[in-house]
């Protein structure tokens, strides 16, 4: 008779260092760029700086959110270009903006249980090299021309195609089931907490201002690799005040309540980054300092559709069980990064956590979470500064926190990540 | 980087109406006989003896003046370190005279003779000092490839030469002519003829293009682990160069203040020592003196030169760099004979050339070397912008008539780096051709 396996115990997976390109504003000096190409030139930048030149890695995940039909394998393929090892396995996930915290939460959870040493977790997007897909008109009849026997029947088929059927179907930035855009969605969620314009256009300065300074001090030498000339983000404005991003014409919303512009909502970027996730020993091995342990994640997701619940809100509910199950209040830690999907996305997930009534009637807390010190959040800037690709953006908040409680000497770090789809997307690091 | 002025003066017709054709320069390449045998060695000084030994080591046959052949020639090495009286200097001609028209295509002459600065005797310092005169005529006077060097040893010392003859027999030496290299008698062994840097830790800054790739490239075909450093912006074609040898990238400006102490850190803590350091990156920001600005001035004497004095600190404090390091920096032409609109760029690279003289003395006692190279004309990327008529007169206007390769620097500065070349510390040594520049 078979023994029972004895069950593995969880190890801890560390965060090594990451590796981007920096982001550029869609439409602009990546258009020519395929999501393959810029994921390649990431993971072929993090090979060079960790010396992984020939090394068969445990895995390497990755996604995209725009993305090619062609590009079904896109991160086995991106490594098959990439001067790893060809005999490291790959494959990609997608959850929207949570595409590269997931990527890593699934690496680093494989880590965990020692069912690989390292891996690779990362995410690119081309808002400019977008997908355009036939209508299903066209596609219906291609297909049953496709399926047709003989020459008449093919014929049939074809004759059934009409002009409508050739326009191109492009993809939009909208919800399939409320029809209403990211921005639209954030708006009322932004109106019905109160969000006001000063507050969007100070969070969206300091993003500019903190990103700004930290390229100034060299925070980004070990972390972002150029690429087809540019050597930062591009949508960086250092110079941002209020004032210039008071004088904007809101983009979002309605009448006198518009408070969305494009300065304080980030813009369609293009770009890719990569986190080198490893066990304690990997990292030893390999004379690695592990800049940051992966402790924990959660992923959340409210009903926007039917529920009375705003699309970007689920990252509340998932930091609330996330800080449940560790035993952690709000507080506890050194360094908060909250992705700027938009300015009032950020200040409506703080002002729900400091809602006695949000955390009662909606986390089922019995006091609120309380608010946070504003001086420890997005240190660096974050999306609305250093600008947003999708699937790009949880490795870039990875590293760069990774690497600020390396610097920090110690201390925890929550990420917070909000995605379509109504979800959300957390996780805990500690040093 | 051929243009059509290269392709014509090249063609079979150019070389029917007489321009003058240059050699294709014998480059070394691992695995590949030292030189062309057989190797005339002679002369009656004290290294005679080793030298004949060694290259019988080397599976490289040798030949006394006895020896009545009339072969052709790969090298002839011509030991006088022991002549004192000016008389003997007729040697150089009773020897050289016949071998030199025996001397293959890329053949070489080496010169092996006692340093003066150690000697006293009025004689012998006018003596071996005449050596340095003859050989450089002699360089000039070769055809098709071949050179002609000198190697000076102490007038105390036994040995020492092996490797800086060994250097100037090989294809490492190719775009080195007329050239003169002090030894002194530490001894050091290479681990291995093909892989002389294995287990060494080499750091190379500027090294995303052009001849610091070259240097990274070069430094790991012999063995080493190459960190690649170059400033953030470069950092594409940086990753494209450690990838390309199996090095890790390093993206610090080297001006940054802390440059020097992230370049130990990741040389030490990745790949556990730092062995070699390369000063590789330097920039030109050309003006006349009258015309030149403050940011021009400040960050060509900043990078070439002020960068190197501060990361030196860090490298060589507790924790860097350990007995048998190598130090290479890049000199240029430029700071020994000077250039026209290049005030803050001399002044950089012999403030450079000062620095290898003094820290070479500093470190001797610590088993730590430190040299540099003066290259001359390289074809680069960047000499193929410098407007026509000023190149073709800076390719052509030296003993081997052509430019050297970016590879020419870089094999210059992995023998710097050889365990073996322990005795070879505080030289400038030029990569041009014997250019007339500076000459």
């Amino acid at each position: 008779m078979a023994t029972k396996p004895t069950p593995r115990k969880a190890r801890r997976a560390a965060v090594l260092g990451g590796n981007r390109i920096p982001f550029a504003r869609g439409n602009g000096a990546y258009a020519k760029a395929s999501n393959q190409d810029m994921l390649t030139a990431t993971l072929d930048g993090l090979v060079a700086r960790y010396g992984l030149a020939g090394a068969r890695l445990g895995e390497v995940v990755a996604g995209a959110v725009l993305k090619h039909s062609r590009d079904f394998n896109l991160t086995r393929e991106t490594v098959l270009g990439s001067r790893l090892d060809p005999h490291t396995p790959a494959y990609d996930v997608q959850q929207a903006c949570g595409t590269g915290l997931e990527a890593a939460i699934l690496v680093a959870n494989k880590v965990a249980l020692g069912q690989i040493e390292v891996g690779i977790a990362g995410g690119v997007d081309s808002a400019s090299d977008a997908p355009i897909a036939v209508s299903e008109g066209l596609r219906h009849t291609l297909l049953a021309a496709n399926r047709a026997k003989t020459a008449a029947q093919r014929v049939k088929a074809l004759a059934g195609l009409r002009p409508g059927d050739l326009l191109p179907s492009i993809p939009q930035n909208v919800e399939p089931r409320t029809g209403l855009s990211m921005g639209e969605h954030m708006a009322i969620t932004a109106e019905r907490w109160g969000i006001t314009r000063e507050a969007q256009d100070d969070l969206a300065a300091a993003s500019h201002q903190h990103l700004a300074a930290a390229y100034e001090r060299g925070f980004f030498d070990d972390l972002v690799t150029p690429y087809l000339g540019v050597t930062r983000d591009n949508n960086l404005r250092a110079d941002s005040t209020v004032e210039k991003l008071a004088k904007l014409k809101p983009v979002f919303g309605k009448g006198e309540h518009a408070t969305m512009t494009a300065g304080n909502s980030t813009p369609l970027t293009d770009g890719a980054s990569a986190v080198l996730i490893a066990s304690e020993e990997w990292a030893r091995e390999h004379h690695l300092t592990p800049l940051a342990w992966f402790v924990d994640a959660e992923t959340a997701a409210v009903d926007y559709v039917h529920g009375d619940e705003g699309l970007l809100m689920a990252p509340a509910y998932a930091v609330s069980r996330l800080l449940a199950r560790n035993g952690l209040s709000l507080q506890d830690f050194d360094f908060y990064e909250i992705h700027e999907a938009f300015a009032a996305t950020v200040l409506t997930t703080l002002k729900a956590w400091e809602d006695p009534g949000f955390c009662s009637d909606r986390l089922g807390l019995t006091t609120a979470l309380g608010s946070i010190d504003r001086t420890k959040l997005n240190v660096n800037g974050s999306s609305l500064a250093v600008g947003h690709p999708f699937a790009a953006t949880g490795g870039r908040i990875l590293a760069s926190l990774a690497k600020m409680l390396h610097e920090n000497g110690g201390g925890r770090g929550l990420i917070s990540i909000c995605a379509a789809g109504g979800q959300g997307v957390v996780a805990i690091l500690e040093a | 980087m051929t243009d059509l002025f290269t392709t014509l003066l090249n063609s079979p017709v150019a070389r029917r109406v007489g321009v003058p054709q240059p050699t294709i320069l014998r480059r070394y390449q691992p695995g590949v006989a030292l030189c062309e045998e057989p190797v005339l060695v002679t002369g009656g000084g004290r290294f005679e003896a080793g030298l004949t030994d060694w290259l019988a080591t080397r599976k490289i046959a040798t030949l006394a003046p006895a020896d009545d052949v009339s072969d052709r020639l790969g090298a002839v090495v011509i030991d006088l370190s022991a002549a004192t009286d000016p008389s003997e200097l007729d040697q150089l001609r009773v020897i050289g005279g016949p071998a030199v028209k025996r001397l293959a295509k890329n053949g070489r002459v080496v010169v092996v003779g006692t340093d003066p600065a150690t000697l006293s005797d009025l004689a012998a310092v006018s003596t071996q000092r005449a050596l340095e005169g003859a050989v450089r005529s002699l360089a000039k006077e070769l055809r098709a490839g071949a050179t002609a060097n000198l190697v000076l040893a102490r007038a105390d010392s036994a040995g020492g030469v092996q490797s800086a003859v060994e250097f100037f027999l090989s294809g490492r030496s190719a775009y080195v002519d007329g050239q003169v290299v002090r030894v002194g008698e530490a001894s050091g062994t290479n681990p291995d003829t093909l892989r002389p840097l294995t287990g060494k830790v080499a750091v190379v800054t500027g090294a995303a293009r052009g001849i610091g790739a070259e240097i990274a490239t070069v430094l790991a075909r012999d063995g080493a682990t190459v960190v690649a450093v170059d400033i953030p912006s470069a950092g594409d074609a940086l990753a494209a160069v450690a990838n390309g040898i199996g090095g890790t990238a390093l993206q610090v400006d080297v001006t940054a203040p802390d440059a020097g102490r992230r370049i130990v850190e990741h040389a030490t803590g990745r790949h556990g020592s730092i062995d070699i350091v390369v000063h590789n990156a330097g920039i030109t920001r050309d003006k006349l003196l009258v015309n030149m600005d403050e940011s021009r001035w400040r960050s060509v004497i900043d990078v070439n030169l002020g960068s190197i004095l501060r990361m030196s600190e860090a490298i060589l404090a507790d924790g860097g760099m350990t007995a048998g390091g190598r130090i290479v920096c890049v000199a240029s032409i430029a700071g020994i004979a000077g250039n026209r609109g290049q005030t803050n760029y001399g002044a950089s690279k012999a403030g450079v050339i000062g620095l290898v003289g003094a820290l070479s003395d500093q470190l001797r006692d610590r088993g730590i070397t430190v040299n540099a190279v003066a290259p001359g004309f390289i074809e680069t990327a960047m000499t193929a912008r410098i407007p026509f008529t000023t190149r073709e007169i800076g390719r052509r206007m030296n003993s081997l008539q052509q430019g050297g390769h970016p590879v020419d620097v870089a094999e210059t500065i992995a023998w710097f780096a050889q365990p073996g070349s322990a005795a070879v510390t505080g030289q400038v040594l030029r990569v041009c051709g014997q250019s007339l520049l500076g000459a």
